[in-house]
């Protein structure tokens, strides 16, 4: 008997529908969990993704593809098997894939978290037999305080930034990130500035739908505008540019679940690191597999060989379906990718 | 120790020297002299002799977190610091009364050492139940005796004296040497009007800058305003004689009892109230200074036997006073102090106790030249110093320079590279380097210092990519980048492969230009040591 789902060198494919899950490679037939773009690969000929990330799919795929969109929790039948998208409360957009044949059925999670957000719909467990899930984040040092105390954080660091006259400069990654720090920003604190990958994605956001507070983009304003207890949310790759010159005096953080490690918030050489992240930490990974209850869990994308030997301790079939360790496979991962911790200008979540 | 906490994220999360100060200044305003005491013992660099092994933490925290062992150390390898990931596993408590960091140090963690391992387990279990991350972390920092937090005491010292009025040279003072961070010591450092009396108590040294090697000297000024010494390679120390007693300090304010026994009894001939600053060395009775190497087989012994006295005999070469009859003297200017030090040590005439030699009515030209000679007189080059200059605390500019000989450099090939600690705990930044043999390419020295950020990551990324084998934390690499390293000096030695040490080895550039069949031999680096013999 053929499986439902086979984890290959391109990617995760599926042989009775004949397409991949967020393959490595461009694909004739592509099935993603979200826009983020180490899942939805470029150049694919075929996309099926959950209706709320269209707009972001059109605007960072190839143009000569065709799209499907499919809204959450209806399904289509591929070759087959039985589609459906399910929110993963990664970003807008995102979800999970659920592949059902035969009365097996099997859940991708792609990029997920559960706690709240304000910019997309929540995760919801999904029964079944097969979970593959991610493990960005798949080590107990990782624990995400909730949305709204790191909001306050950051408020509160803009608040005093803007008192001793200063302008805040705040990365995270342009799609998904961005919006999520908008969202929980207060605007009454000050004016809130966009880099130009930012407000981009903003449009993105705001077309589908998603109330995200009033941004000026900084290209349109002239060079002598004063920034001076503004909020400026700009892409990472932007930190240590000449670019800054033109805010003045600033101070600068970045947004990340990488940030919960000091090493790693030093490196970044910001004044402060916020633990904001749209991944799973590990009370919640565990969570999420206890609520789906599978009898079979794929780890991916991570701390795969952790998480699966801890599961596996803990009585559940588990398997690292993507050996190499995280460390190895940062720099393999594309600069645009949300997951890898060090590399300049890629970020994670 | 909340607000201790909260001072030890702002110092630790900043680079600017101003915010460190205000933060410390801020924090000293309203804490006890308890708490001062104890904050400054900490700032300065002291730590508490470790008060749990670390190998019952880690189980207890595993433990705690409901983790195997094995995922402990996964995690400890990913955050790469031990207190650190201490404080992340084990689920964030809740803090229940916010005690003084003085009652933390003196009734929870000091008298964790007396217990039996049940009860500090049940103590050290009960601190993760009333700390959350970010303040446990401080905490199991000085339960693990690794505290430390990045400002000098030189920061220090400024903060506190910006706080309490007393002034910096002042306050510098009272922190030098042996004190205990009692409420009553903190009191007497912020007094305006204490009298400083402690019979043991050092001076803070007069720091020297470098001169640029390539450039010369003559940005400095007219040579004739300056004298020159050689910088002699040994260990600096003070020689303090007062109240009948002596005192030998390094320059780590490091008391340095019996250790130097010739020194010890020739200071028995200095007046009371003298305080002699210089440079401890090797030496022979005609007062030929020996290499380092021979004082480095007298570094670290506690005591010295008898034939190490005879085969490594010592003597103190004296190049400043500052304090002579009991007067401060730190503010004449150099040339007078110089006067008083070589009539001081005419008088006591000791074989242990000379004034190092001036080397004067050169011109700068004529100095360059001598100053070649420095390895042949085991020196490392010369010193200039105004001859008008007072003894200057901390680090002001142009009173004393240090003009070193050109460091060796070779051209060697990186071949094992090892992750580093603290802020670059999961980059690889470690380096061993090795030089042609034959075919073969042989170790011969480490370095952890002189290449910019980007250039650690493009390493970094180098070595992930090109791992042949692992051995532990070792990774050997293909043989590819060559590296230009600079170094002090050399010594023969048993230990290393090569049959050589290096002194301070540290990377002076990355040659991209070179491949690595480029790179020196091994016969080249032996030459050198030949020069320098
Ligand atoms: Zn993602
Ligand atoms: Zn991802």
């Amino acid at each position: 008997m053929v499986s439902l789902l086979q984890s290959t060198q391109r990617g995760l494919y599926c042989p009775v529908g004949d397409f991949y899950v967020d393959p490595r490679v461009a694909v004739n037939r592509a099935v993603v969990t979200h826009a983020h773009t180490d899942h939805a690969r470029w150049g694919c000929r075929h996309y099926l993704a959950a209706s709320p990330s269209e707009h972001l799919l059109r605007m960072r795929m190839n143009d000569d593809a065709e799209f499907e969109f499919m809204p959450y929790g209806e399904s289509v039948t591929v070759g087959g098997v039985d589609v459906s998208f399910h929110p993963a409360g990664h970003m807008l957009g995102s979800a999970q894939v659920r592949l059902e044949y035969r009365g097996e059925v099997v859940v991708v999670t792609g990029d997920y978290k559960l706690g709240a957000d304000p910019t997309c719909e929540s995760w919801q467990p999904i029964p079944c037999h097969l979970l593959v899930t991610e493990s960005t984040f798949g080590l107990p040092v990782y624990r995400w305080e909730p949305d709204e105390v790191t909001s306050g954080q950051i408020n509160q660091w803009w608040r005093e930034s803007r008192d001793a006259g200063l302008c805040c400069v705040l990365y995270g990654y342009a799609v998904g990130k961005s919006q999520r720090l908008l969202a929980g920003l207060d605007p009454s604190i000050g004016t809130i500035y966009t880099h130009g990958a930012v407000e981009k994605g903003n449009e993105a956001y705001r077309r589908t739908g998603v109330k995200l507070p009033e941004t000026v983009f900084v290209g349109d304003l002239d060079r002598k505008h004063n920034f001076t207890g503004g909020m400026v949310v700009a892409v990472p790759s932007a930190n240590g540019t000449p670019w800054l010159r033109r805010f003045g005096k600033v101070s600068t953080a970045m947004a990340s679940g990488w940030m919960a490690v000091r090493g790693a918030r030093r490196r970044r050489a910001v004044d402060r690191g916020f633990i904001v992240s749209d991944h799973v930490d590990w009370p919640s990974l565990l969570e999420a597999v206890r609520s789906c209850d599978p009898d079979t869990v794929w780890v991916t994308h991570g701390y795969t060989a952790a998480v699966a030997r801890y599961l596996q301790e803990n009585g559940r079939d588990a398997v690292a379906i993507d050996s190499r360790s995280r460390s190895e496979s940062d720099e393999d991962r594309s600069q645009d990718s949300d997951d890898a911790p060090s590399e300049d200008g890629a970020d994670d979540s | 120790m909340i607000r201790f906490a909260d001072l030890y994220h702002a110092l630790d999360s900043t680079t600017k020297t101003n915010v460190k100060i205000a933060a410390m200044a801020k924090y000293f305003e309203s804490a006890s002299s308890s708490d001062a005491a104890w904050a400054t013992y900490f700032l300065c660099g002291n730590k508490l002799r470790r008060i749990v092994p670390t190998k019952l933490l880690r189980i207890w925290a595993a433990e705690e977190a409901g983790i195997p062992s094995w995922l402990f150390d996964e995690s400890y390898h990913a955050v790469g610091d031990l207190a650190e990931t201490l404080s992340l596993v084990v689920p964030p408590g809740d803090i229940k009364d916010d005690d003084s960091l003085a009652f933390w140090v003196n009734e929870r963690l000091e008298p964790l050492r007396k217990m039996d391992e049940e009860a500090q387990r049940q103590h050290v279990v009960e601190i993760w139940n009333q700390t959350p991350a970010q303040l446990r972390f401080v905490v199991m920092k000085l339960i693990t005796g690794a505290f430390r937090v990045g400002v000098s005491k030189r920061l220090v010292t400024r903060a506190i004296a910006q706080q309490s009025g007393v002034s910096a040279d002042v306050v510098s003072h009272r922190l030098m040497g042996n004190w205990k961070p009692t409420p009553s010591f903190f009191e007497s450092l912020v007094d305006p009007n204490v009298q400083d009396t402690l019979a043991s108590q050092p001076y803070p040294f007069c720091l020297a800058h470098p001169i640029n090697v390539e450039d010369g000297p003559q940005a400095i000024g007219d040579v004739c305003n300056y004298e020159a010494e050689w910088k002699w390679d040994g260990i600096r120390g003070q020689v303090i004689r007062r109240s009948g007693q002596t005192f030998i300090w390094s320059r780590g304010e490091e008391l340095m009892e019996n250790r130097w026994p010739e020194i010890e009894s020739a200071a028995e001939s200095l007046p009371d109230g003298t305080v002699l600053d210089g440079e401890i060395l090797a030496s022979q009775s005609d007062g030929t200074v020996l290499p380092f190497a021979q004082l480095q087989r007298r570094i670290g012994r506690k005591t010295v036997g008898k034939k190490l006295l005879t085969e490594v005999p010592v003597v103190f070469h004296a190049f400043d006073i500052l304090e002579c009859a009991a007067e401060d003297v730190r503010e004449e200017p150099f040339a007078e102090r110089r006067g008083r030090l070589e009539k001081l040590l005419s008088d006591c005439d000791h074989p242990h106790l000379r004034v190092t030699e001036l080397i004067s009515g050169m011109s700068w030209d004529e100095l360059a030249k001598v100053r070649e000679k420095s390895r042949e007189m085991n020196a490392e080059g010369l010193m200039l110093k105004h001859k008008d200059a007072t003894y200057d605390v901390g680090r002001v500019r142009g009173t004393w320079w240090k003009w070193k000989v050109k460091p060796f450099t070779i051209d060697a090939v990186l071949i094992y590279a090892q992750k580093g600690h603290g802020r670059r705990a999961s980059l690889f930044t470690d380096y061993t380097f090795a030089l042609w043999d034959g075919d073969q390419l042989v170790p011969f020295a480490k370095a952890y210092s002189g290449l910019d950020d980007q250039e650690i990551r493009k390493v970094d990324r180098f070595v992930r990519q090109n791992t042949h084998d692992t051995f532990g934390p070792v990774r050997s690499v293909t043989p590819k980048l060559v590296m230009e390293l600079a170094f002090e000096g050399l010594q023969r030695s048993k230990r290393h492969k090569s049959g050589v040490a290096t002194r301070f080895p540290r990377i002076l550039r990355w040659r991209h230009d070179k491949q690595p069949e480029d790179a020196n031999r091994l016969s080249e680096l032996l030459e050198m040591l030949g020069d320098q013999e």
